[in-house]
């Protein structure tokens, strides 16, 4: 008995696997169409983590965070400043890499647990318009960073580029509200799709560990989960930091596909963190899966509809509103439930066929 | 000496007395029963006992260790488990997993371990699916191990409620009227169940419940609550004759 439930859910994340890798390569095809649509190839990835990570938060773990973008932010200026600052040291673009995606996990994380401490004390409402007001405390932050460097080290502050002092041969990294210059390209797709299967990895096996049990527990009931002694701020801290540092490394990693890049209320700003809820709210919340098929969907269509000029954003609306109806309509989940009952029927001679073949062999060892 | 024992406890909620010189003396393997009609405080004693209130005054000492004020997981960490009045289960999550959520604080892995799917993530999880699997077979749940726990009939959640509060291994089981909403039958049933658990288990027991069958039926002692002050405390059938106890429940 164990046996097949120990494979049911493995099965699960299997086809989730399988369905990244499917999108992956669609969209892989799709980008060789246009110029356009291939510089979205990066970003799409940093999407779906996004989308992926903030599902921890409101799927998993049952609070409401508006500050995604927040986080994003942190991991994208430390990420980009780190290559910056790095390329002097390390001549190895892949490690250099790796370390800034790293460095800027790490980073998010520390700020996920430090705004986390006394945040995570608010439920619902009011956590959703704290986290709201820290994403854009974040933003506007980092909007009046100046960080250079020359042969003394790095050199920081809050006012302009003079006050830095620099010597003759210092690089300005972050110039306040002109953003991030120079980061080295060092995005590109397949390492995208790597970072999405590494974070539906932590995500989904941390939901299925001790922890991830913790974390849902109080999501059902919180007094039920204390009866039993699980330790909510704990577990609620470890949800929320982990959600923000992949967060951070979704952001380092859309770094290094910009030269430049801005804090803008375009990238970083509260309409960023309500798209990332909107994909995660219409992939079904608490659904990894889902998260990821929206994310890509809803993020390429707008530049697929490209060719139908001012229709496009009706046609964006309709997908919104058929794909709400989808996911959450007891009609539309009756039919699904329907729907996976035929397949399924129709599937069973092959099942049967092969279960057979298996057993048979079994046998035959057994021999 | 006595696994639970209270004294003097009392608290106030505002001008509200809720429960007042409160005392009570549960020895080990005991069944005891804490009656009393409606709004007399006995789930404000529970809620007392497990930490979700601080007493306002009074002693609570757990197999000899003062356990008085602590959280209410540091209590359950100290050995007292219990089942809630309406029920409280982890509704989204499987039958199998409601149980382990209760072992959590038996088994340990780290974070990583658990993310890496590590060798001892692979040992400890077996070690839990078997003990969580040993409890499930005890409550005849076995079969619905897979099923979401809202899915289960009403007599059923009772039940794994029960096996849950049973996985944190308690010394001393609180339930908050286990046999609310049950038929006759069930309650049969569920008498049966509690004198099975404390024979295999040697649970000490202490229950709230209305149904005066199932008090008659398993409670070797009583006390009984009336406007948060005890009425009347000693052996269940002198107890139940009490003239006091008997105008408390029924009026003149």
């Amino acid at each position: 008995m164990k046996k097949i439930k120990l494979s049911r859910q493995s099965r699960s994340d299997l086809i989730t696997y399988g369905i990244i890798l499917l999108l992956s390569l669609v969209l892989f095809f799709v980008g060789q169409s246009s110029y356009q649509l291939k510089g979205l190839l990066v970003p799409v990835c940093a999407q779906i983590i996004l989308a992926v990570s903030l599902n921890l938060t409101v799927g998993i773990l049952g609070e409401l965070s508006l500050g995604h973008a927040g986080f994003m932010c942190i991991g994208t200026f430390v990420g980009a400043s780190f290559s910056i600052y790095m390329e002097q040291f390390i001549h190895i673009p892949a490690l250099r890499f790796f370390l800034a995606l790293l460095v800027g996990a790490l980073s998010a994380g520390i700020m996920g647990f430090l705004i986390g401490l006394p945040v995570l004390r608010l439920k619902g409402d009011y956590l959703a318009i704290v986290t709201l007001a820290f994403g854009e405390i974040i933003k506007n932050l980092i909007n009046m960073v100046y960080l250079g460097y020359d042969g003394n080290g790095l050199h920081f502050s809050m006012n302009d580029t003079a006050s830095l002092g620099l010597a003759e041969d210092g690089v300005v990294i972050i110039k306040g509200p002109q953003g991030v210059t120079g980061t080295p390209a060092d995005s590109n797709f397949g390492i995208g799709v790597l970072l999405v299967l590494l974070t539906v990895f932590i995500v989904l096996n941390l939901v299925h560990s001790r922890d991830g049990r913790a974390i849902m527990a109080i999501r059902d009931n919180e007094i039920a989960a204390e009866s039993v002694g699980i330790h909510i701020t704990k577990y609620k801290l470890m949800a929320f930091t982990i959600s923000a540092a992949l967060a951070g490394l979704a952001g380092s990693f859309y770094a290094h596909n910009y030269n430049n890049i801005k804090a803008s209320t375009n990238n970083f700003g509260y309409n960023m963190s309500i798209m990332i809820l909107v994909f995660v709210v219409l992939g079904g919340i608490g659904s990894i899966r889902g998260s990821v098929i929206a994310a890509t969907v809803l993020y390429m269509l707008p530049e697929i509809l490209r060719f139908m000029s001012q229709y496009r954003m009706l046609v964006y609306a309709i997908v919104l509103i058929v794909m709400m109806l989808f996911t959450w309509s007891p009609k539309a989940q009756a039919w699904k439930a329907v729907q996976l009952a035929r397949c399924k029927k129709k599937l069973q001679p092959l099942t049967d066929k092969f279960r057979k073949k298996s057993s048979d062999e079994l046998k035959k060892e057994g021999e | 000496m006595a696994l639970l024992e209270v004294q003097n406890l009392g608290i106030s909620f505002g001008g509200l007395r809720a429960v007042d010189d409160f005392h009570l003396q549960v020895e080990k393997g005991q069944l005891y029963g804490l009656i009393g009609p409606n709004g007399a405080g006995k789930t404000t004693v529970f809620n007392l006992l497990t930490g979700v209130y601080k007493p306002g005054e009074g002693i609570i000492k757990l197999d000899g260790e003062d356990i008085t004020g602590r959280s209410n997981i540091e209590i359950n960490r100290a050995g007292i488990a219990r089942t809630f009045q309406n029920i409280r289960l982890f509704k989204d999550q499987s039958v199998l997993d409601n149980v382990k959520i209760g072992l959590h604080n038996r088994f340990h892995y780290s974070t990583f371990e658990g993310i890496f799917r590590l060798p001892r993530y692979r040992k400890i999880e077996k070690e839990m699916d078997e003990r969580a699997m040993e409890l499930l077979e005890v409550f005849e749940l076995e079969k619905e191990k897979d099923y979401l726990a809202s899915n289960l009939p009403y007599g059923k959640q009772r039940k794994l409620e029960i096996a849950r509060a049973l996985a944190t291994d308690p010394k001393l089981l609180l339930l908050d009227e286990p046999a609310a909403g049950m038929n006759p039958n069930e309650t049969h049933e569920l008498m049966d169940t509690i004198r099975f658990i404390r024979e295999k288990f040697h649970m000490t027991i202490l229950l709230i419940e209305h149904d005066m069958k199932l008090v008659s039926g398993i409670c070797e002692e009583l006390t009984v609550l009336n406007f948060g002050s005890i009425l009347c405390e000693g052996e269940t059938d002198k107890v139940l004759q009490d003239p006091e106890v008997i105008k408390a429940y029924l009026g003149e």
